[in-house]
């Protein structure tokens, strides 16, 4: 252990630069600001799996990574609908699912916004048109940003989520 | 009248190389493989049903050093609307069997437990896969099975769960801290894929079938595609069968990487998971790098693959082999070297082995528990057999044996990718498919990194997709998890469960 610290104190981070994007500089500049008018300095999200095959959630997972560190740039997952600002929900919804992810949305106190990730949260994906799928988080939920892929990689989510905080700050 | 055991005896490479039979067997015949099963002569691999028909897959292991392990599948053709329960004598089958109830609305004959499992009432229809109609009355509230004793408490858990994984519901019922019984309720990722794969072209059903559980694309991709290529009589290329290997590995790598960093974190251990997810994300980086996607989707398809590998993307993979044997070897010693850990891994959630064997679990939970079986050894398929590994087992059956078997196996896997990469033979990635003429059946098997995963296909005439089932080894590992968590304490589920990791969307479908 002593090793693997040690080497944690002396060599760079291994966290790599914000996702570059043409206009995502001048983004992330002018987001600082307005998301702290609009929440202070952060953003919490509540993720719900309506159906997923849980490849999003993988790759959700990787926000938090070494690599990534999602933190960093104030967006933090929460353990309860009831402390988040948004709900990221990925799969088709499913009709088994339809009740608890509106239940988790209720749940959130106001002001609140939906992220639909990965192709099938978007319009159902490859499991449109089944008798046990709802098609897409928008069928459910108003959805304020999707972020295609399936799944999305992080970088693709990190890149959606900091848009959303652009427009939350804009939108109060 | 022949004994069951004797219908089953399909072995490796026949299983590989040609379509399925299926013995078309006796009500009688049907009682005793269940009687079989439940008495561990045979193994049950899946139970499915068809219009009209239902099916079982049997795996017989062998007795003597000069035998083989065997499958085969047996088939109660039924115009009436019930089957002989396979669930009453042997419980691994009672989840498949509320299932096929649910999908075609065949009863099981005798079953303990006719209570539905991926029908929650809020499906417009009923029996989507048989003679589906319009839901009328709405669905009676799910019972949960009583306990009954002295000061008891219930937990309910879920759907939605406090992290970042998919939605199940758990209900506890405890005595102080103490776990009495824990039942779980499964079905919410339910996406209705049978109906979906029901008249897909065969590359629709490749799609869907490595959308079934993410995390195992690849192993999906593959059994799928093994499940065609035998329906058809063809072989892919033998530089197709590496490269799916290649792939299997790297899959198998990352989420065993993921997996041992993941329990300890459930243990508070939280240094171990930012070490792992850094070799895990390499992983995935390579894998994006060589192949064009990080989980390999779509990589494999019938007939080969889609993506072959040239010298940079060979001199890739070996140098993050290399990588990844320099870094895991220090995470290896701290876990084994820090007593704070181990207090919480060793003797928590012990698995029997008995209980292991009956359940035919695949993987990890099987090997941790002194299960000896792994197709990749036992039924081998595309390079394998040419192949140097071994396949470790535990007999603790606990969290920490668990993770040992993962941490093993990763160790096996890069030994199995150098082997892979050396030995890459030249030649076509792919074979264009044969149009069947007829109606053809095959079965896939697969070691994915949970376990055997499982797809048998009925392909009709035209070469579209009559049925497609899809068993993910979570079937067999999930109900074992419940036997696990008993006089646990509540707190230490996490990691029991974490150390399972069983799929949802895989056994939802």
């Amino acid at each position: 252990m002593k090793n693997l610290l040690l080497k944690g104190l002396m060599h760079r981070p291994l966290t790599e630069a914000a996702p570059t994007d043409p206009g995502l500089e001048t983004l992330g500049e002018s987001l600082r600001n307005e998301t702290r008018r609009a929440l202070g300095r952060s953003l919490a999200l509540r993720m719900v799996d309506a159906g997923s095959c849980n490849a999003c959630e993988l790759e959700i997972q990787a926000t938090g990574n070494p690599y990534y560190d999602m933190d960093r740039f104030g967006l933090h997952f929460v353990a309860s609908p009831r402390h988040a600002d948004v709900l990221l929900v990925t799969g088709p919804v499913t009709r088994n699912m339809a009740i608890a992810l509106s239940r988790t949305y209720e749940s959130m106190p106001n002001p609140k916004w939906v992220v639909a990730a990965g192709d099938c949260a978007v319009d159902g994906g490859c499991f449109a048109g089944s008798y046990a799928v709802l098609g897409g988080v928008h069928k459910v939920l108003p959805v304020d940003v999707n972020i295609p892929g399936c799944p999305p990689t992080p970088e693709d989510l990190i890149k959606g989520l900091l848009t959303l905080m652009a427009r939350a700050g804009t939108r109060r | 009248m022949p004994e069951i055991l004797e219908l089953i005896t399909t072995d490796a490479a026949r299983l590989r190389s040609a379509p399925v039979e299926h013995h078309k067997i006796t009500k009688h015949l049907w009682e005793q493989a269940a009687g079989d099963t439940a008495r561990g002569m045979l193994t049950l691999l899946s139970l499915w049903a068809t219009r009209g028909a239902v099916h079982m897959a049997l795996m017989a292991r062998p007795n003597a050093p000069d035998e083989h392990t065997r499958v085969g599948v047996v088939s109660l053709e039924n115009r009436r609307k019930s089957f002989p329960s396979v669930g009453r004598l042997h419980p691994p089958a009672q989840r498949l069997e509320r299932s096929i109830t649910d999908l075609f609305g065949l009863s099981a004959e005798g079953a303990t437990d006719a209570r539905p499992w991926l029908d929650h009432g809020a499906w417009e229809i009923v029996n989507p896969l048989g003679k589906a109609t319009a839901r009328h009355t709405p669905q009676a509230a799910y019972e949960f099975l009583p306990v009954i004793g002295e000061g008891l408490h219930q937990v309910p858990v879920g759907p939605v769960h406090a992290g970042i994984i998919e939605p199940g519901h758990f209900r506890f019922t405890g005595q102080g801290e103490t776990v009495v019984r824990l039942e779980e309720r499964l079905g919410y990722t339910h996406k209705g894929t049978d109906s979906l794969m029901h008249g897909a072209s065969i590359e629709r059903g490749a799609k869907l079938a490595q959308r079934t559980s993410g995390d195992s694309s690849v192993a999906y991709g593959w059994a799928y595609a093994q499940a065609i290529e035998a329906a058809l009589g063809h072989a892919a290329p033998k530089r197709a069968q590496s490269l799916r290997a290649i792939m299997a590995e790297l899959e198998r790598l990352a989420n065993h990487l993921n997996d041992v960093g993941a329990i300890c974190n459930d243990a508070a251990f939280a240094m171990m998971l930012a070490q792992c997810s850094i070799l895990r994300e390499r992983v995935m980086r390579a894998a994006h790098n060589v192949f064009g996607h990080r989980f390999m989707r779509d990589c494999i398809v019938p007939g080969g693959v889609s993506v072959d590998l040239n010298t940079d993307g060979r001199a890739a993979l070996e140098a993050l082999v290399n990588d990844i044997r320099l870094g895991f070897e220090p995470l290896v010693h701290l876990y084994d070297n820090n007593a704070s850990i181990l207090a919480r891994t060793a003797g928590a959630g012990i698995l029997r082995s008995d209980l292991a064997h009956s359940f035919g679990a695949g993987g990890y939970v099987g090997r941790a528990s002194g299960r000896n079986f792994d197709t990749r050894r036992d039924l081998p398929y595309g390079p394998y057999a040419k192949l140097v590994f071994t396949v470790p087992t535990r007999s603790e059956g606990d969290v920490n044996a668990r993770i040992w078997v993962r941490i093993e196996e990763i160790q096996q896997s890069l030994g199995l990718l150098s082997q892979l990469l050396k030995s890459l033979p030249d030649g076509d990635i792919f074979a264009p498919l044969p149009k069947p003429k007829e109606k053809r059946e095959g079965l896939g098997l697969v070691e994915g990194f949970r376990g055997d995963v499982l797809v048998w296909v009925g392909l009709d005439a035209r070469g579209h997709i009559n049925r497609c089932h899809m068993r993910d080894p979570s079937w067999f590992q999930w109900p074992l998890l419940e036997a696990v968590i008993e006089d646990n304490i509540i707190a230490d589920f996490p990691l029991c469960n974490k150390s399972f990791n069983c799929s949802y969307s895989g056994v939802d479908l």
